[in-house]
């Protein structure tokens, strides 16, 4: 396989007295989709929050092309080549789908070029057979579906190196889904690495060649997707491993601090 | 000739030329995007009202007095408008600009120095005061609703200090200043001429735009779209012109207004850094994420407020060729927010344009000069700019209500 490109190492994030991430470790590579998997409050949104420069690490280091890298705001995440679409997805509703998918990167600073951004967004629109009627409608007109898709748009703008997507299939149709997964392995013949958290196994076994797993914010396990069954997964997604007691246990904290997390994040 | 690649999907409504343009603002009205419907029919109301109480209302002579006077607000008016475009509030225009202008008369008549030196030190002024606001707003989290007000108080006191014991300074009439505002009018021929350039750019700049997007592959305007506009231009300013031009004409100070509108107009819809007030303003977080730096918006737009604030100050005292204690106080701070928010900008960020600054001070302005010529005090005028205000406040959250049942919020 080639080279990686991102690296993370002893990563840990503390919101006060909550421990939301314990010393991950995580290697995406180029042509790589890497699914991150794990209960509510896992800590995967706050791993997301940490590679886009929404909040700093605690400790650890980020290694990004060979490169040790600091991601003090979501400006650095940029500068590096790596793109995220957020769950809750951050478009501005009183803006159209152009001047949302060129936000913070319109062409002519000085004087727009608004021929050229629409040209390219329907471009970026089209390669997700995206179903939109006009690129010239605001955001609050289009449904939960459109949204999720021009978000996605908007991080392949500025060809990123790596391609982070937080529950992307969650508000989709089935179409939608089947295009997103379909881009997500174009993007993998690219030579991009993805990261992708999901909650659907089905997602996750169609399109991720490295399953890692995360519980109670620490590493639980990394697997070759085609070498692991769901069953395993979902083992080491609840800390079903042992015996009945002790799973029965595990899922009680895991939900207790799972949940202070989830809200923190 | 294929279609468009805008307009592939087979679910768009067809509408081209005149009649679907006329088609797609009838149904953009219906669902709530009003625009400046409301202004413009507010203003017809006004017109006729005052016009039947009082004939002068509408005389030539009113209307140039009318265009010299609403300067100075819509110009801090601007500056408001670009604040409440981020979601913050300036409350402070008017105790701004009063500073500013005491300071500049200090400077310009007790210190004897250059009227630009004086000018250009009260616009420093004011880029500094709006400069602290973003500070502390940035730094502290302040809301800036508080910032704001305590500039209101800070700043008139520092205005009263500056003015001294003496407490009012009269600018000299035959300085540069004065005769700018009082008596600077465009020569007739300059005014038309004036009037047919805005025209014919218009029309190229928006056939070249068509032309660009034709090329492209997207749907375009129409020619004989862009020349009825043009002409509605040409025909509609041309006619005000002459009007104007019937009595003393066009003042400079008028088409400086103008063009600081035009140019924030500018700044707001083909730039970068107008494309983040307005994100910034729709989604704060959203615009960090997508890499604006949001707290050099805010300051940035402060500095740009409070600058404006300094020249609707200077020009307020240039008209007035004096100032007192008084500059900058009473109604102006309330007007110059009022203006921006009767023109359409939303108080709840996002939304709004330049142009909202022009059309709001044109309608407080009418009022108040329409009922100075009734010979009605000022307890009206602001009873009626207040109920004009709170009216203004309400069809726009009707509106609202309307665009989000027809998702269009």
């Amino acid at each position: 396989m080639s080279g990686t490109v991102l690296s993370l190492r002893g990563i840990t994030k503390t919101f006060g007295a909550v421990a939301a991430l314990t010393a991950i470790d995580l290697d995406v590579r180029r042509g790589e989709v890497v699914a991150v998997v794990g209960d509510n409050g896992a800590g995967k949104s706050t791993l997301v929050k940490i590679l886009s420069g929404v909040h700093a690490a605690t400790e650890g280091t980020i290694t990004f092309e060979g490169r040790q890298v600091t991601i003090a705001g979501p400006a650095d995440a940029h500068a590096l080549g790596i793109a995220t679409v957020f769950q809750d997805l951050a478009l501005c509703e009183n803006l159209n789908v152009i001047e949302n998918l060129f936000l913070g990167q319109e062409l002519g600073p000085y004087r727009l070029d608004d021929v050229a951004m629409e040209v390219r967004s329907w471009e970026l629109l089209r390669q997700l057979s995206a179903k939109i009627p006009s690129v010239r409608t605001p955001i609050a007109s289009l449904s939960g579906g459109q949204r999720q898709t021009v978000a996605i748009a908007r991080s392949l703008l500025a060809d990123p190196k790596v391609v982070i997507l937080d529950e992307p299939t969650a508000a989709l149709g089935v179409a939608q889904t089947a295009e997103v997964l379909g881009l997500i392995r174009r993007l993998r013949e690219q030579g991009l690495g993805v990261i992708m958290i999901s909650h659907n196994m089905a997602d996750v076994k169609a399109v991720a060649d490295t399953v890692a797993v995360l519980r109670l914010g620490r590493n639980n396990g990394v697997f070759a997707a085609d070498e692991v069954s769901e069953e395993e997964i979902v083992a080491a997604i609840t800390g079903a491993t042992q015996n009945a007691i002790g799973n029965a246990s595990g899922n009680a904290i895991g939900n207790v601090s799972g949940n202070t997390g989830g809200l923190r994040s | 000739m294929s279609t468009p690649t805008d307009l592939l999907d087979e679910r768009l409504i067809g509408r081209a030329g005149v009649r679907g343009a006329a088609e797609g603002m009838l149904d953009r009205v219906r669902s709530g995007d009003l625009g400046v419907l409301p202004v413009v029919i507010g203003l017809l109301v006004i017109g006729t009202v005052f016009q039947l109480l009082n004939p002068i209302f509408l005389s030539s002579t009113n209307l140039v007095n009318l265009t010299l006077e609403l300067v100075p607000v819509g110009v801090m008016a601007l500056g408001v408008v670009c604040v409440l475009l981020v979601g913050q509030i300036d409350l402070s225009v008017g105790s701004a600009g009063g500073l500013t202008s005491a300071v500049m008369a200090v400077l310009f008549v007790s210190k004897g120095m250059p009227a630009v030196v004086a000018v250009l030190a009260a616009l420093a002024l004011g880029a500094v005061i709006g400069w602290i606001y973003g500070q502390i707003l940035n730094r502290f989290g302040v809301p800036s609703f508080v910032i704001t007000m305590a500039g209101l108080l800070g700043l008139l006191g520092v205005q009263l200090y500056v003015l001294g014991a003496q407490g009012s300074i009269n600018l000299p009439f035959d300085s540069s200043l004065v005769a700018f505002a009082q008596l600077a009018f465009l020569p007739p021929w300059l005014s038309y001429a004036l009037v047919v350039v805005a025209a014919v750019w218009l029309f190229l700049s928006g056939h070249l735009h068509a032309r660009r997007r034709r090329r492209a592959g997207l749907s375009a305007r129409s020619v004989n779209l862009l020349l009825a506009r043009s002409a509605a231009l040409l025909v509609g300013v041309g006619a005000v012109v002459w009007y104007l031009n019937q009595t003393r004409g066009v003042g400079w100070m008028f088409v400086l207004f103008l063009g600081l509108v035009l140019v924030m107009h500018y700044v707001l819809s083909r730039t970068r850094f107008g494309k983040s007030m307005y994100a910034v303003g729709g989604n704060a977080e959203a615009a960090r994420r997508a890499g604006i730096n949001v707290k050099a918006v805010y300051t940035s737009v402060f500095v740009l407020c409070s600058t404006f604030a300094a020249v609707g100050g200077v020009l307020a005292a240039a008209r007035l060729a004096a100032v007192n204690q008084a500059s900058g106080g009473g109604d102006v701070n309330l007007n110059a927010i009022a203006a921006a928010v009767i023109g359409g900008t939303s108080l709840f960020g996002g939304r709004g344009t330049a142009f909202a600054a022009l059309l709001g001070i044109v309608v407080i302005q009418a009022i108040s000069s329409g009922l100075t010529l009734l010979n009605l005090d000022s307890s009206f005028r602001f009873m009626v700019t207040g109920a004009v205000l709170l009216l203004a406040v309400a069809v726009d959250s009707v509106a609202r209500r309307s665009r989000v049942s027809h998702g269009r919020a």
